[in-house]
């Protein structure tokens, strides 16, 4: 079989990173996309760090079709009927460079793929890949339908779900305790009611956050995002959480639930519905990563489970842009070498072992097990909404001492052998 | 002023293949008490008609996140992405 350089199965953002990387370095290649053109089947919150991939993509990143740069995080605690809103702000995040902007993928992703393309990568779209190929044991391209194409190296980046990784033998099937789904709403409003509302100037965004009784106890929360002239406004949901502790609440509902909250209402009003997506992450982190390399293949970004949910800060793409990168640098060097053995390719794991990936997932192997415990979604936004309640009520008896009212609030909720516990779990954090 | 999910569905782009992506085991669906996949859908697609008493899926709006095959344990659900012309086209995303 004829073999060109290199195949990256999937438009993403670890896919065209790879595909702008390889084709920089002289190697033919070619990135298959499902969807129209790259970007039409992907989903984020969300917002893009770009601090830790500048150097991945030099010259590249600062010019991307960003939405707004962040200067404002937003967070929301909410109980049932009431809520209490905070947020931080600083003047260093209004002036360059920037530290994190809010993102749209199919603007963003698609111009990824010209820049790739300018660089003499093929992008072919409306192209699902449904085999791998082997010889000599070796994965060596892909089957499409009745076409097939040969390769030296494929780079899966197939997404969250990835069926090349499990079909390579790199992944076990998909456990429900190890993903999350968001679901997510696009509002249009225009762009100077959305600086008037959010008190923000041009180009300034900001991060939302919700926590609380949005997710009835689940494990998850609540985003909204500010872009140029829409709002991302979504939910995320364990999926295990889904099943388990459902309680008559299915997805569609618990988002119904979310948008039509007041704290949330108030910034989406008047605001047009224009889309209705849907996507999982991987919640599990570092555990759940699949093996990231086989003869003549390698995974990157969400397909590798590069991500990581801190419950304050949730990262995705950065990892995803920077693994491309690394699995392209590994196939440009396996490629000059003549050797695309496993051996060869665990070169990869060694480099993102000495970048930032695999470290800031390995530092925050615990995120999901101490993020995971019941009470941060109950117990806990429940006794901070109940304690504000009380401090700001004034009725017809005599009001009591406020350190008496915080002393007896706390006794009710959080001074208990439990709070303790999750206390010591989060020392792991 | 609540929008049902079908009419959020009907916002989206969306190309649709004669054939289903998403195929049932109406064997293992039928033994199945949890019905999870009718809670875990994003788009509510998945109901049970209860005159014949088989699970059935509106295979035409799917967001493509693959929650149902994750969550149904049973493995009833077959599931693979539309072919590369079809499914859900993201504007936004």
């Amino acid at each position: 079989m004829d073999k060109i350089d290199a195949i990256v199965v999937g438009g993403g953002l670890a896919g065209l990173s790879a595909a702008y990387r390889l084709a920089d370095a002289g190697k033919q290649v070619i990135l298959l996309e499902r969807g129209d053109a790259p970007g039409s089947k992907n989903v984020t919150g969300g917002r893009i760090y770009v601090d830790p991939i500048r150097s991945y993509l030099p010259g590249v990143i600062d010019s991307a079709p960003f939405e707004r740069h962040v200067v404002r995080e937003m967070i929301t605690v909410l109980d049932e009927g009431s809520g209490l809103q905070f947020e931080y702000g600083n003047e260093k995040w209004k002036k360059e460079p920037f530290m994190s902007h809010t993102v749209l993928r199919a603007k963003f992703d698609s111009w990824l793929a010209d820049q790739a393309g300018a660089k003499g990568a093929f992008i072919i779209p409306r192209k699902k890949v449904d085999e791998l190929l082997y010889e000599d044991g070796r994965v060596a391209g892909i089957r499409s339908g009745s076409e097939e194409i040969g390769a030296h190296i494929v780079i899966a980046a197939d997404g969250a779900l990835s069926f090349l990784a499990e079909k390579a033998g790199l992944r076990k099937p998909h456990r429900p305790e190890n993903l999350a789904v968001a679901v997510k709403e696009i509002y249009q409003l225009d762009e100077r009611t959305i600086e008037e509302r959010f008190g923000l100037g041009p180009d300034e965004g900001v991060a939302g956050l919700f926590m609380g009784s949005v997710t009835r106890g689940m494990f998850g929360g609540g985003f909204l995002y500010t872009n140029r002239d829409t709002l991302s406004v979504g939910l995320v949901v364990g999926i295990d959480s889904l099943i388990h502790g459902a309680g008559g609440f299915d997805a569609p509902g618990l988002m119904e639930g979310f948008t039509g909250r007041p704290e949330v209402q108030r910034w989406i009003r008047g605001g047009e519905l224009r889309e209705y997506s849907a996507h999982v992450i991987s919640e599990a982190g570092i555990g759940a990563i699949p093996k990231l390399y086989t003869g003549g293949m390698l995974v990157a970004g969400d397909a590798a489970g590069f991500a990581l949910n801190l419950g304050l800060t949730v990262r995705g793409m950065e990892f995803a842009i920077a693994s491309g990168v690394m699995a392209a640098d590994t196939a440009v060097e396996a490629l000059d070498a003549n050797d695309l053995s496993e051996n060869s390719l665990s070169r990869y794991g060694k480099r993102l072992r000495e970048s930032f990936v695999l470290p800031d997932m390995e530092t925050f192997r615990h995120s999901r097990e101490v993020l995971d415990r019941q009470r941060f979604f109950t117990v806990y936004p429940r006794f901070i909404c109940e304690l504000f309640d009380e401090l700001f009520t004034v009725g017809d008896k005599p009001k009591e001492g406020l350190y008496r009212t915080a002393r007896r609030v706390a006794k009710k909720y959080v001074l208990n052998m439990e709070t303790l516990k999750d206390l010591l779990a989060a020392r792991k954090l | 002023m609540t929008m049902k999910v079908e009419e959020k569905l009907a916002l989206n782009a969306m190309k649709n293949d004669t054939m289903s992506h998403i195929l049932l085991d109406q064997g293992i669906c039928a033994a199945c008490k949890e019905r999870m996949c009718i809670a875990v859908c994003p788009a509510h697609l998945y109901s049970l008609n209860e005159e014949t008493g088989e699970m059935v899926v509106e295979y035409a709006g799917c967001l493509e996140c693959g929650t149902c095959m994750i969550a149904c344990i049973y493995g009833s659900i077959t599931w693979d992405y539309p072919g590369g012309e079809f499914g859900v086209q993201y504007r936004y995303g």
